[in-house]
């Protein structure tokens, strides 16, 4: 139990949020009344931001110190240890963002300095917030996968993924094997894309700008790919409920296999450009480090979980699609610092090339989506021939398609950690509620933890190896 | 109490013909952190997901025998890494007074997403360290995803017209 409670308008710092508070605000602290109701009674929900510690209840501070990762007290830190009287005098609050460009977006971190080390960190989101989630429930299951791919902008196909497999969970349809494997081919290979985004990115981060351009040129072969078989480079609307919405084309095979024949050698040199550079190293060895323990208890999963040590992956440990039909390795590091995250990524890059051509080999014929004319479309070419066929394709796209009632949670893999589904359905052609899970959202909370204690210069690494993309953590 | 305790309690897992199996337990309200308590130390090491459900607009919608439905669902998925397992616990919380106590004690990981369904669905999760808004502006009025609240209500802003607020 906090010492105050949140219902209660007179929980402190309410004020924070109605314009800019003065220096007198911080300085008469939260009990004075007078003034400060009136800007709770207009705020009561509270502020957002980091406050100063006058402005703290000390209950939220020692939380706060002991771990702006908020655990609760004494799992990390021994209460008494925490200096709660320490004045305002010797530390800064500072904004780093939202429009700090190492942030990857519009996150915006607050950061308590004592010097150069970081005391307590406070990530603010909700500046990407569209209210994706409302706009679900507006959208027809057929429209809804448009929508979920621009949550997470650089891994489009696994949310457009984890919505069509809990969409078919619901309507209980099985797709057929050949649009099984080419979502599984689609999917390693928008990890591959990711993974060499984050790479650029953080390598950007750390001052390495060759990384950058580098990255961003092997992830251009694999958006070329994309653009060929999809339509579109990002955002592409192609795993759909029911299948995928277009075969792949013509000489998709030799396409993948100079993908894969490309990134795998490059690969080694981004080892030589970093992995053994002692610059490099020096600034992310040891820095960042979470445990296993705070990991599982702030509900993070990915390459941030498993640089813990612990090797949960859910394509193994509950496979969906058939990745239990591939050979592939989990990754896992040792000592749950930015290196340990690096070489997970850099690793899992080898492992989904490895998936690659294991799907390319046994890629099997036949329809690429499901022949259910209540579900999907009908070929085009019908069309033209039957009156039922017309029927049903007007009817799948103006009304969609009705979903038996029920809820499912589906959760998949995305490169960034669990991704997943919460679908409510009325038995209508809309969903009642959709839900994501963003990996980005949850590991967030990781980032006061990996902070605490570190440089200021190190937020800036810390921050990129987490890997947050804004537009799932607001979605 | 146990988990075991909690699935003869209050608990249910229905089978759907045709859909993948999914344990799903009602809880009350009252015996909810106890309960939850008891899936963690059942190996149940990870709160994957907190999200809550407006059902304002399905009255009459099936829910486990002994269950009355109420307004608001929280509905909590928990992961077990070592079972390899997943139970989805569900929560009635009424209309008239949308709280539940926090669960920001078992599972620190919680916390983003507890202020999330608080920020979106106006439910206060009592004992929460900093329930505030996470993701709508701190002086918005309502709870978006509320199925009352009005979308669309905000006029399109034309030249002369004043603004909204």
């Amino acid at each position: 139990m906090s010492d105050a409670p949140p219902s209660e308008p007179s929980s402190p710092g309410a004020g924070a949020s109605a314009g800019r508070p003065d220096e007198d605000f911080f300085a008469r602290g939260p009990e004075t009344g007078g003034e400060l109701a009136g800007l709770v009674a207009e705020t009561s929900e509270g502020g957002q931001e980091l406050r100063r510690r006058k402005a703290t209840g000390a209950g939220e501070l020692r939380r706060e110190v002991g771990a702006v990762l908020r655990l609760p007290e004494g799992h990390v830190v021994d209460p008494s240890d925490i200096d709660v009287e320490r004045s305002d005098d010797e530390t800064m609050i500072i904004n780093m963002g939202p429009q700090h460009p190492s942030t990857h977006g519009v996150l915006r971190l607050m950061l308590e300095l004592d010097g150069e080390t970081v005391l307590r960190t406070k990530p603010v989101i909700g500046y990407l917030h569209t209210g994706m989630e409302k706009t679900g429930e507006e959208l027809t299951y057929v429209q809804g996968a448009t929508n979920v791919t621009r949550m997470d902008y650089l891994s489009p196909l696994h949310n457009e993924l984890v919505f069509s497999l809990a969409a078919e969970a619901l309507l209980g349809v099985e797709v057929p094997e050949r649009a099984v494997w080419i979502r599984m081919l689609m999917a390693e290979l928008n990890r591959v894309s990711s993974h060499l985004m984050w790479m650029a990115t953080n390598g950007m981060d750390l001052g390495s700008t060759s990384m950058m351009i580098y990255g961003f040129r092997e992830r251009e072969m694999v958006l070329a790919f994309f653009e060929k078989t999809t339509g579109l480079r990002m955002n592409h609307n192609y795993i759909r409920p029911g299948g995928v919405a277009a075969d792949l084309p013509d000489g998709w095979e030799d396409d993948v296999t100079v993908i894969c024949d490309t990134v795998l050698p490059r690969l080694d040199e981004y080892d030589e450009l970093l992995t053994g550079q002692p610059l490099f190293r020096q600034r992310t060895e040891s820095i960042g480090k979470i445990s296993a323990e705070e990991a599982l208890a702030l509900s993070v999963t990915g390459p941030i979980l498993r640089s813990t040590g612990i090797p949960w992956d859910l394509r193994r440990a509950m496979p969906y699609l058939h990745y239990d039909q591939v050979d592939f390795d989990v990754v896992v590091g040792t000592y749950g610092d930015n290196f340990d995250r690096y070489s997970i990524r850099l690793n899992e890059l080898r492992e989904s090339i490895r998936i690659i051509r294991q799907v390319v080999e046994r890629m099997p014929t036949g329809d690429y989506r499901l022949q259910d004319k209540k579900v999907t479309p009908p070929p085009r070419a019908r069309i033209d021939e039957s009156m039922e066929a017309l029927i049903h394709h007007f009817k799948v796209f103006t009304e969609g398609f009705k979903v038996p009632e029920g809820e499912v949670y589906v959760a998949i893999e995305s490169p960034r950690g669990e991704l997943g589904c919460y679908l409510v359905s009325d038995g209508s052609s809309k969903p009642y509620r959709m839900h994501i899970r963003g990996p980005s959202f949850v590991n967030l909370q990781s980032l006061p933890v990996m902070m605490r204690g570190g440089l200021i210069a190190d937020a800036v690494a810390v921050c990129s190896s987490v890997d947050p993309v804004m537009g799932e953590v607001d979605r | 109490m146990t988990a075991a305790e909690v699935n003869v309690a209050g608990g249910s897992s229905s089978r759907v013909p045709g859909r993948p199996h999914q344990e799903v337990a009602f809880v009350a309200r009252d015996v909810y952190v106890g309960a939850v308590e008891a899936y963690r130390g059942a190996g149940f090491e990870m709160c994957a997901d907190l999200c809550a459900v407006d059902y304002l607009l399905l009255g009459d919608r099936h829910v486990a025998e002994g269950v009355v439905p109420e307004r608001f669902e929280v509905v909590v998925n928990l992961l077990s890494l070592s079972q390899r397992r997943r139970v989805r616990v569900r929560v009635q919380v009424p209309e008239s007074d949308p709280s539940i106590p926090t669960l920001f004690d078992v599972y620190p990981g919680v916390e983003a997403m507890e202020r999330e369904a608080f920020d979106l669905f106006g439910i206060v999760f009592d004992g929460h360290p900093d329930l505030t808004r996470i993701l709508m502006p701190e002086d918005w009025e309502g709870h978006p995803l509320r199925k009352d609240y009005g979308v669309g209500r905000v006029p399109v802003q034309f030249k002369e017209a004043p603004g909204p607020r």
